[in-house]
């Protein structure tokens, strides 16, 4: 299973970021290999509105199973549930942290979007 | 002649200004055309008491796509700067309140399979009282974009007689849609350093624009003099000062006009269409 963590930094000990669309770097940790890859977000950083969006495409594409990050917003969220991908919250201090945590089974599922949409 | 009522920040008193103004006016003009472009909370029509007349649905165009046409190319997707359309496994998925109408979409659409529909974003409202008219805007709720609403009421502004705009409050796109075309503009503020903040941005934003403007300052008396002092370094010229009077506030929270029942303000903004009228003529 591979599980996306957002990140503010490009390895383990990075601090997790709590925000999804503008995340700099999603560390992609594979349950299975205990491996992990960095999948940069810059355009989603960049762009000017719809950052949710473009950062929930980028998981679809990377065909992830699940996301560990802090907050996501209902455009995201609508992105992220039809494509099967499970949204799950965290407020780690380090990407490691959140691993360990998904790990131990210790996160719970968001079931709606945690803010409104910040086109309004 | 347009004159836009703005300021950088809310609360100043820009409808007390465009309302007044716009009944004074109307006692010397044949006809007044009052535009309300703050369109998330229009409230002029509580201060000018004027029969509904119409109401105008404004729509925006926006994609649909045509999955029997579709060929999951994904140039829709890469095209939109607003990723209000996003090709996710292939298919094409539109976020209406992200779309800006812009119309690329269908452009770089090779099989022709989007074409655009009409997205409901709010109303107009058409009031008359008097020789006063009164165009509304009134953004749905839950709509984000207000730039083409206030463009569509902007759209009656009227050729031959006094035009006034009640602008949003702030510096950003609405506030810019609001005021561009006005021949004139008055930057409502406060003199507190809050108010004088937010003055600055609106200066600098009425200067980009090559825009003549003068400031009104609202509630004189009740904060310090540094407005003051910023006006005269800038050389902008006061046209109104508005003095800090309970009474005035309590009209206002009445929904009730100041110069119908403070007939002494009544000269004060008199003089400020008469300020305007000469600038304008002598192109200042």
């Amino acid at each position: 299973m591979k599980v996306a963590f957002t990140s503010q930094g490009n390895s383990l000990d990075s601090q997790f970021d709590e925000r999804f669309g503008r995340a700099m770097y999603f560390i992609i940790y594979d349950t299975d290999t205990n491996e992990t890859k960095v999948l940069e977000n810059m355009a989603g950083v960049e762009s000017a509105h719809g950052a949710g969006i473009s950062a929930a495409k980028k998981l679809v594409d990377a065909k992830v199973d699940a996301l560990v990050t802090g907050n996501c917003g209902p455009n995201a969220f609508y992105v992220l549930s039809e494509n099967n991908i499970k949204i799950y919250l965290s407020n780690a201090k380090t990407v490691k942290e959140a691993i360990e945590e998904f790990k131990n089974k210790k996160l719970e599922i968001a079931s709606s979007p945690t803010k409104g949409g910040h086109w309004r | 002649m347009t004159i836009a009522i703005a300021s950088g920040k809310g609360g100043t008193g820009k409808t007390t200004i465009a309302t007044n103004l716009a009944i004074v006016a109307s006692e010397k003009y044949d006809s007044v055309t009052l535009l309300d472009c703050d369109v998330e909370e229009p409230n002029s029509h509580i201060f000018i008491n004027g029969k509904k007349i119409k109401e105008e649905v404004v729509n925006v165009r926006i994609p649909e796509v045509d999955e029997s046409l579709c060929t999951e190319c994904g140039a829709c997707s890469n095209f939109c700067q607003y990723n209000a359309i996003v090709s996710l496994k292939g298919k094409p998925v539109v976020f209406k309140e992200m779309c800006h109408s812009c119309g690329g979409c269908t452009l770089v659409c090779q099989p022709k399979a989007i074409h655009e529909v009409d997205h409901r974003i709010g109303l107009i409202n058409f009031y008359k009282s008097g020789k006063i008219n009164l165009i509304e805007g009134l953004l749905d709720i839950g709509s984000p974009l207000s730039p083409p609403l206030i463009g569509a009421v902007k759209g009656y502004e009227s050729k031959d007689t006094l035009n006034i705009i009640d602008a949003p409050p702030g510096t950003s796109c609405p506030v810019i849609e609001a005021i561009r075309d006005a021949d004139y503009l008055i930057l409502v503020t406060e003199p507190t350093p809050f108010g004088l903040n937010d003055l600055i941005l609106a200066v600098e934003v009425s200067r980009k624009l090559n825009k003549k403007f003068s400031v009104a300052i609202n509630r004189v008396g009740s904060g310090d003099d540094r407005v003051h002092k910023y006006c005269k370094k800038e050389n902008i010229p006061i046209i109104l000062e508005i003095p800090d009077d309970r009474r005035i506030a309590e009209l206002y929270s009445n929904g009730k006009i100041i110069l119908e029942n403070l007939p002494e303000y009544k000269k004060c903004f008199e003089e400020v269409l008469e300020k305007i009228g000469t600038v304008i003529q002598n192109g200042q």
